[in-house]
This record gives structure tokens, sequence and C-alpha cells, in this order.
């Protein structure tokens, strides 16, 4: 072990001594593995994230979402001050009473609201939706209940609402059995349900309301026919280029559960014709949880190819210059040799010599990599709005490869150096 | 051990070298050119041994074949009771670095390590414990009057002093004969001196020392000075000194 040590030690030396030269030569190995680093935190990032959201959005359903399509903004925009699009509570009918596949159908509209508690005023996300939305989503109810059928029967004026809320709007006060106070009506808690994290859907398209920009806190959820019945459709915003204008949507979202995974591919061809007939625009958007995963794959390849290309030639590129920066050390340090065979070295006590200075050098190499490779994908995190996991395995590969490099481009010059006649060894300069 | 006597004298001594019939060729193309021409010569424990020739009559050659550098063309070399001749490259390695020491004429220490590692060098091929290397290796220095430079580079230190790390470095691992090839060559008188004297105090102790020289002066001081021509033996000359 402490020869080992040694051995470094004295290899140290030799490549401080030559500490630019060194650094320089280090550059492709630093590249090559940080793109590994790189390639596989972007990878396992994607192929977590689609995990999660499978987990999250369930892997038998079939997600509609309303799209505010984009030719009505600017086309009809002047004439018109009302704008009408999105899912409708029919098109939520025709799915039930039309595909036998669709075992569940939850139609869900979601509105920015302010609620109010006593003097405390927020503004939160109310979910007008259905008594078996649980069924769908993970949701899970910490306090009371959730929305019961019959709350929507009778279209009851009750409400769930989340932690969120409770911290903000009710902070010390139990909220069940209070009333909240939305759009002027009172609301009596009957429930609290954990938070369900980030927007139900895609993150890759910044929805029209981000729960981030607008300052929303927390969910309400209430019973769909009670919005329907107290809120209309109708949702007026005054400011903007013609002053007031208003938009008609029903639904934000009807989610779409069918029996088994095989089922979803098939069900969601039924479901796109069905729009495609009764919608005139293409206002709706299909997401479907269990495509995530392939384009999750997919992006994994796209970014492997890429960064695997990358980091094959960085490697191929470094492990070379490594190989010609050893043959004229060798060469430099030819003497040197000479006079080490001469005090009795073996010639494999040469090549242990000088490959441990290259395995050295590209572990260097390796490690600057891994730092390099680790910064890498936090930029991506941030400027792509990408998730990047960086594992302990890909740290582990990294140093192996980094090794490997050392071990492949410096067995032929230490064998070079070995199999140096040490006569003329000890003659050279 | 020594048991000293006039040469051809009776009195039977230890052999430490033997070579017979030694011949040593190089190839150059097609040409085989003989450096070496069937040499006789057995060298005995405590000797010191001069030896001397024209540029170019395969000093350097012989030496480096005692040195188990270079391998004889044909011929038997034993070194102590072994036969080298035969050995292949790591076995010479071995004998290499545990029966002989070599003093260069430019010295040759490695720049890149301090006078403490240069001695330890030679130990650490022998595999022998760190701390046992470091100490040894410190009193070396000093024995050589280098102990208040270890840290120092080679350098940092003037040609003599060089020299002296080198004859250390040779003693490191008690070897069976000392070879120096022309060691004062490139020291001034003085320093050269110094480094002979420290040879003949190593003789004095014991050790067999073979050393290249062309000056007459170096070999006075040894026992016997074999004259070399084109790698033949032109004449022997045994000094009254050594000899008591
Ligand atoms: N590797 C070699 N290849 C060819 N010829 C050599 C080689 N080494 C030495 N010689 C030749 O052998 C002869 C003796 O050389 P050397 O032993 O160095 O002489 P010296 O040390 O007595 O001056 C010289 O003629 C030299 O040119
Ligand atoms: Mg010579």
């Amino acid at each position: 072990m402490s020869e080992i040590s040694s051995l470094f030690q004295i290899s140290l030396r030799s490549l401080w001594m030559h500490r630019l030269r060194s650094g320089l030569t280090t550059l492709g190995i630093v590249f090559g593995v940080a793109s590994v680093i790189a390639m596989l935190a972007i990878g396992e990032g994607a192929s977590r994230q689609a995990q999660e959201q499978i987990a999250h959005l369930g892997s038998t359903n079939i997600i509609l979402k309303t799209v505010k399509p984009s030719d009505i903004e600017i086309a009809d925009a002047s004439q018109q001050t009302i704008q009408e699009y999105g899912l409708r509570y029919d098109d939520a009918e025709r799915f039930r009473d039309t595909i036998p596949d669709a075992q569940v159908v939850v139609p869900v509209r979601r509105r920015p609201q302010q609620a109010q508690y006593r003097s405390r005023r927020i503004t939160a996300e109310v979910v007008g939706t259905v008594a078996w939305y649980p069924e769908l989503v993970p949701i899970e109810v910490r306090i009371g209940r959730f929305l019961s059928s019959l709350d929507m029967h009778y279209n009851e004026a009750v409400c769930v609402i989340d932690e969120t809320v409770q911290d903000t709007l009710f902070q010390f006060d139990d909220p069940v059995g209070q009333d909240v106070k939305i759009a002027g009506e009172y609301y009596r808690v009957v429930g609290i349900v954990k938070d369900v994290s980030a927007g139900i859907g895609d993150q890759e398209q910044p929805s029209e309301r981000s729960s981030q920009d607008s300052g929303i806190t927390g969910s309400i959820y209430i019973p769909l026919p009670t919005m329907k019945s107290r809120f209309g459709e109708i949702q007026i915003q005054i400011g903007g280029a013609s002053g007031v204008s208003g938009e008609r949507v029903e639904l934000s979202e009807i989610t779409i559960k069918v029996p088994t995974m095989d089922r979803v591919l098939p069900t969601r061809d039924v479901l796109a014709a069905l729009l495609d007939q009764n919608h005139k625009k293409k206002d709706y958007q299909i997401v479907v949880p269990l495509e995530l995963l392939r384009q999750a794959a997919q992006t994994k390849r796209i970014f492997s190819i890429v960064l695997g290309s990358i980091a094959a030639i960085s490697l191929l590129v470094g492990g070379i210059g490594i190989m010609n920066i050893m043959l004229a050390t060798v060469s430099e340090r030819t003497r040197e040799i000479g006079i080490r065979r001469a005090l009795g070295a073996r010639k494999k006590d040469i090549v242990v010599q000088f490959l441990s200075e290259t395995i050295l050098l590209t572990l260097i190499g390796g490690l600057l990599g891994m730092m390099v490779g680790a910064c890498i994908p936090i930029l991506v995190t941030i400027l792509g709005r990408m998730p990047t996991v960086i594992t302990a395995g890909a740290m582990i590969l990294s140093f192996g490869i980094s090794a490997g490099i050392g071990l492949t481009f410096g067995l032929y010059p230490a064998y070079h150096a070995a199999n140096m006649d040490p006569i003329e060894s000890l003659r050279h300069e | 051990m020594v048991t000293p006597g006039a040469s051809g004298g009776g009195v039977r001594r230890d052999t430490v070298v033997r070579i017979e019939n030694l011949c040593k060729s190089y190839r150059i193309g097609v040409l085989e050119l003989p450096v070496l021409n069937g040499l006789d010569i057995t060298f005995y424990k405590g000797e010191y041994v001069a030896i001397m020739g024209p540029s170019g009559s395969g000093k350097s050659t012989l030496l480096n074949i005692l040195g188990c550098l270079d391998k004889p063309s044909s011929g038997r070399y034993m070194l102590g009771s072994q036969d080298v001749s035969k050995l292949n490259d790591n076995e010479l390695s071995t004998i290499r670095g545990k029966q002989i020491g070599f003093i260069f004429q430019s010295f040759n220490l490695i720049r890149q390590l301090n006078i403490i590692e240069n001695i330890e060098v030679a130990m650490y091929y022998q595999r022998r414990p760190k701390a046992e290397s470091r100490q040894r290796a410190i009193q070396l220095a000093e024995r050589v009057g280098l102990g208040d430079r270890l840290k120092h580079r080679p350098f940092e230190l003037s040609g003599g002093q060089q020299q002296r790390v080198a004859i250390a470095r040779a003693l490191a691992n008690d070897p069976l004969i000392i070879l120096a090839d022309e060691p004062t060559g490139n020291l001034d008188t003085q320093s050269g001196k110094e480094i002979l004297v420290m040879l003949d105090e190593l003789n004095i102790q014991g050790k067999t020392i073979i050393v290249v020289t062309h000056d007459e002066y170096v070999a006075e001081r040894t026992h016997r000075a074999i004259h070399l021509r084109d790698g033949r033996i032109e004449r022997q000359i045994c000094n009254g000194k050594g000899r008591e």
C-alpha cells in the first residue's frame, strides 16, 4: 500500500514538473469525462422525470387539456370580445357513453380565484371536479373527506382545501367546518388533502396559468356542478389590447382511465377522432402519460448520441494526446530510465512507473471532468428546464473510464520506456 | 577474508569475478565488429583494479558486461559463484541491483529527486522496507560527508558532491563489486582527489573496485592496472601498493 502511495507521489512530482503541459494534456479527458457525466445525468433525469410523471398521472390515464387556439387570438380578438373554446361537458358525456374502455371519466375545471377567511385573502386555484377525482389522481385525504356524489347532486356549497391553503389562509385555526368566501359566496370546508405536486399535465409547455407566475397559493376543490351554477363559464379580463375581453371555457381538463395499459393507445385514437369531429378548432391537447416514457427514452437517446459522440471523440483524442505526451516524457527521461535500470529496476518496474504516471494524469483529468461534468447538468436544469440526476454509478463509471484510458494509452509509452537499451539510455544527451 | 599475498604467489585468494574467453562484437549492418577478443581476467576479493587503454579499446564495453548491463557474445562470466552470461533480463536486473555498484563519469543522479531519494532508489528496487532504506540512505549520505545536504537536489551540488552521492548510492545495497567508469573524468583536480581518497578508503574497508581510467595518477593508487588494446590485454602492471 505504501509502495503504491510512494509510487504515485513520485509520479505526481514528475507531473508537477511539467504542470502546464500535464494540464493541457488532460483537457481531452476532462471534456470526455464531463460529457459522460452530463450524458448520464440528463438521461437519468429524463427517465426519472418520466417515471415520476407516470406515477403521478397514472399509466392507464389519458388526459385531455383545453388549449387556447393560437389563431383566434390574432384574427378574432378585435371583433369578438368573448372567445369560446376548449373542452365541453358534452365531450365528457360523449366519452362516457360511446367509449366502453373509458372506465372513469373525470372532468375538471380550474380557475384562479380570491379566497377569504376572516380578514385573510389569498388567490387559490379553484378546482371544480367530481367525487371520483381521487380515482385518477393520487390525492390523499388528511382530515375530513373529499367531495361526495351527494355534494354534486345537491350543488352543495362545500369545499376541500389542500395543506397550502390551510397554512396560508387558516394558519392556526382548524379549517374543517369553517366557511371560506370565494367570489362572494361561502363554502364550507369538509376536508383537507395533501398538496398534489406540480400541475397536472405536462410540464414541457408552460400553461396559461402557471402557478408560480400568477402567485396562486394552493388548491380549493369544489363540486363541479356547484362551480358551473355559481361561476358560469365566462371569465372576463379587464385590460389587454382591446380593453375588456372574455373567455368562455367549460372544462379545463378531462381525464379518462382505461382498464389496462394496452388499451391506452387505441382509446387515445378513438378520443382523437371524436374530438376532431366535434371541435372546429384544435383547442385541446391529448396527453398520454405512457407516451412520456417514450419521449423520455427519446430524449435520453438523443442526448446519449450527442454527448456520447462528444465523449468518445474527446476521450480518444485525449487518450492519443496523453500517449503522445508520455512518449515525449519517456524520451526526455531516457537518461533517468537508464539510471534506474543500472540500479536494478526490472523492465516491469519501469512499465509500472510510467503507467502509474499516465493513470494518475488521466485520473486527475477524470476528477476535473467530474467536477465540470457535475456543473453541466446544473446548467441544463436551469437553462433548459430539464431535470438531471447525477448518480454514484456515473461517478464510478467515469473514474473507471479515466483509469482505463490511462491504462490503454499509457501502455505503449511505458513498454517503449522499459524496452530501451540501458547502455544507450545512459549515454543519452 | 582477504588473504594478501604477492601476485602469482602460492597463497589462495577468493575470486569475485572471473571472465573466461570473453568476446563481444557488435553487428553494424552486415559487418561484425569485434570489440572484445577473448579476455581472461580474474578479479579477487578486496582488489582494486584499473582498466586502462586508448579510446575505443573496449574498456567501457568490458565494464558494461561486468556490470550486467550488457551480455557477452561468447565466453563465460562468473560473478561470485554464479554464471551470469546466461541470465535473462529480469535476473540481470536483480544482479545489478544487489551485487553491483555503479559510479559514472557524469554522476547520473536523477534530477527530480533529492539526495536521500537518489540513494534510496537503489534500495527501492530491492523491495527493502521504506523506513529501513531511509535510515540507511541518511547514514550513507553522512558517511560521504553530505549529512547537511539531505534535501538538496543534484543541481544544487558541485560535481564532487554529486559524485559522492553516487558513491553513497553505489554502496546502498552493499554490492560485491564497485564499477567506476572514469569517476574523476568530469571533476577538477581537488574534487577528483577527494573522490579517489574515498575509493581508497572503501577498498581498505574490503570493497572490490574496478575503475576504468585514462589517468596514470588514478592507476597508481590501484593494485593492478590492466591495459587493453583492440579488445585484448596488452599488459598488466601490478603495483607494490596494496601488496603490502
Ligand atoms: N552499441 C555499439 N554498437 C556498435 N559499436 C559499438 C557500440 N558500443 C561500442 N561500440 C564500439 O566498440 C568500441 C569500444 O568502445 P568502448 O568500449 O566504449 O571503448 P572505450 O570505453 O575504451 O573508449 C568502439 O569502437 C565503439 O565504437
Ligand atoms: Mg569509455
